[in-house]
């Protein structure tokens, strides 16, 4: 069975004059996966995902996403791509419906593609009696869920999510990853990075990043089992412990 | 377009649904009017003033109803006697008193020289300048009166005539300086705070990884505040010509025109404010402060830039409003047309395109 690959690293690094915060990282992510990026604070995660989202432009190497050149199909790649950051990014002071309404809008989704998207999406999330409610007055487990629906409103081929569990109770976060799981069931890779050990098992693959570079990447059960461990906190403490770097 | 027009809609969304900027947006304006047009000015109204007439002619009796007539001005009594002059400043808050000597209207028909004694209350030096050119004015007034009725070979006549302003209203000189002052504030403040916002709130970097143009962002940024501050220009207009009687001489479309180009000029400027300021706070505060002190001291319309130091003098020069002001002031009170003022415009328009570059350039730098 041959895999369809939508993520393909090469060499690719970043430097900040001379403090190199992606070292030469190489990897690949295939359609339809759930792909964990993994590391402390300050292992260079970010920066790498920055790259791939095209808001930071690499030092060297190459990077192929959704079949597009890092360097010089941007424009092509953020159609391609969704992206969802820790402060799950939708506008406090828009209700429901115009957060779903803009996001759709700048993505340049047709009017009745939007109206049958935003229908699909408010019923999926149970939303019905808040569509007309500011978002601030969500509660954050409901927030991050419309955020990344939001994010996924286009139908990207990948979507980049940064942390989006941050600070939510292990149900809310459980529902969380239903819809993740839902969305790569459509096709829809997923790159996401936590600091949820739970949620690494949940993944297909993970990376572990240490001080810019890549030092363990396959699937959660082979990992445990290459490093005798029980449980991905231990697999994490093990690697992560000859890290040289301080956290941010 | 579609997407543009998403995103100009957010905007308007953000700035209705915020109270506290709706309310700085055109209660600012409007507040600024009230405050610089009404308890600002230098102007004096209905001043006391008492007349000692020691000639009782025509002519004095004339010169006295011109006072009396004149709003500026109210004539409490006549005296009897020159002791109680004193007594009126010191017991009756008169600020003015006029001496008519004896003869007066002889003195005048004979010997075309008469004299006048105007005293005024010198502890408060401005009140009592103003008063003496209000005085002044409706002397020689009645100096025009008499000359029509009368040939005179020679006459060498002096005569002070205030241009543009006959009436050295205050509101005349503060509205164009306020126009510059709001307008500046109010686009230089939104556009920043507006932008910082969007860092702030982390909803930046989901525009930038989207496929929407970084250069749309910033023009739909700036197309709301845009249109609102044009709004703000109507409402100042409005209540400059009715609340302060105001003229407007030249064009109209001129000066419309002129103003919009402060307001982009003003709208680059928050633009390259939040390009280096990272919290909302910050944004502010250099939009209050760093802006409001040298519009306010460098513009023109509160202190006079001729009596400032050279080096203070060539600064004024960076600041856009000050040659707005030039230009407004040119259109609304000389009624002069674009070829008095091109010079000014230019500078503007350099102004503007130098900021737009600046701002788009560091905006550009920063998605790296």
């Amino acid at each position: 069975m041959s895999k369809e690959v939508v993520i393909k690293t090469d060499k690719l690094t970043k430097k900040f004059g001379d403090f190199i915060a992606t070292n030469s990282i190489s990897f690949e992510v295939y359609k339809g996966e759930i792909f964990g990026f993994l590391g402390a604070n300050g292992a260079g995660k970010t920066t790498a995902m920055k790259m791939l989202c095209g808001l930071s432009r690499p030092s060297s190497g190459e990077a192929m996403i959704a079949g597009f050149d890092i360097y010089k199909q941007t424009e092509e790649i953020k159609k391609s791509i969704g992206y969802m950051s820790q402060k799950f990014s939708l506008y406090e002071d828009l209700t429901v419906k115009e957060n779903i309404d803009f996001f759709g809008g700048i993505y340049g989704l047709r009017s009745e593609d939007l109206k049958a998207k935003r229908a699909e999406l408010i019923k999926t999330l149970g939303l019905e009696n808040e569509v007309n409610q500011l978002v601030s007055s969500l509660p954050l487990g409901w927030k991050q869920k419309l955020a990344f629906s939001v994010a996924v409103i286009h139908d990207p081929k990948i979507v980049f999510l940064d942390e989006p569990t941050g600070g939510v109770d292990p149900v809310t976060r459980r529902q969380f990853w239903d819809l993740i799981y839902d969305a790569s069931s459509r096709g829809i890779t997923i790159f996401v990075t936590t600091h949820y050990m739970d949620e690494a098992e949940y993944c297909n693959r993970i990376s572990m990043m240490v001080d810019g570079e890549i030092k363990a990447l396959d699937s959660p059960f082979n990992l445990k089992k290459q490093y005798g461990a029980d449980t991905m906190d231990e697999v994490f403490y093990e690697l992560a412990r000859g890290a040289t770097r301080k956290g941010d | 377009m579609k997407q543009f027009l998403s995103f100009v809609r957010k905007e308007f969304y953000h700035v209705f649904r915020d109270r506290k900027t709706l309310l700085m947006l055109f209660g600012l304006p409007i507040v600024q009017i009230v405050l610089f047009g009404f308890a600002l000015t230098n102007e004096v109204k209905n001043a006391k003033i008492v007349i000692f007439d020691y000639a009782k002619d025509i002519a004095s009796q004339e010169i006295t109803q011109k006072f009396e007539a004149n709003q500026n001005f109210q004539l409490t009594k006549s005296l009897m006697n020159a002791k109680q002059i004193e007594s009126a400043f010191k017991k009756e808050n008169v600020k003015l008193a006029i001496v008519f000597p004896a003869n007066f209207y002889e003195d005048l028909l004979h010997l075309h020289k008469a004299q006048i004694q105007i005293i005024a209350d010198g502890s408060d030096p401005n009140t009592a300048s103003t008063l003496q050119n209000y005085a002044n004015a409706i002397i020689m007034d009645y100096q025009m009166d008499l000359l029509q009725n009368q040939k005179l070979p020679y006459s060498i006549n002096t005569e002070l005539r205030m241009l543009y302003n006959p009436e050295l209203k205050g509101a005349t000189t503060f509205v164009p300086g306020i126009m510059a002052l709001v307008l500046m504030l109010i686009c230089v403040l939104m556009t920043a705070v507006s932008i910082v916002r969007e860092k702030e709130m982390g909803t930046m970097e989901i525009l930038l990884v989207s496929p929407f143009n970084p250069f749309l962002v910033i023009v739909s940024k700036a197309l709301p505040y845009f249109l609102l501050s044009m709004v703000n220009l109507t409402v100042i207009l409005v209540m400059a010509t009715t609340l302060l009687d105001m003229p407007i001489h030249g064009s109209l479309l001129l000066l419309v025109a002129e103003s919009a180009l402060l307001i982009i000029c003003a709208l680059s400027v928050g633009l390259l404010i939040s390009n280096i300021t990272k919290s909302q706070q910050a944004a502010m505060l250099i939009s209050m402060m760093g802006m409001m002190l040298p519009i306010i001291l460098f513009t023109g319309f509160m202190f006079p830039l001729e009596n400032m130091p050279k080096p203070l003098q060539l600064f004024s020069n960076i600041v856009p409003s000050k040659w707005y002001y030039i230009i407004a002031k040119s259109i609304m009170l000389k009624g002069l047309g674009i070829a008095a003022i091109w010079k000014e415009t230019l500078v503007l328009i350099g102004m503007t395109v130098l900021l737009l570059f600046l701002s788009l350039k560091k905006f550009k730098t920063r998605l790296e």
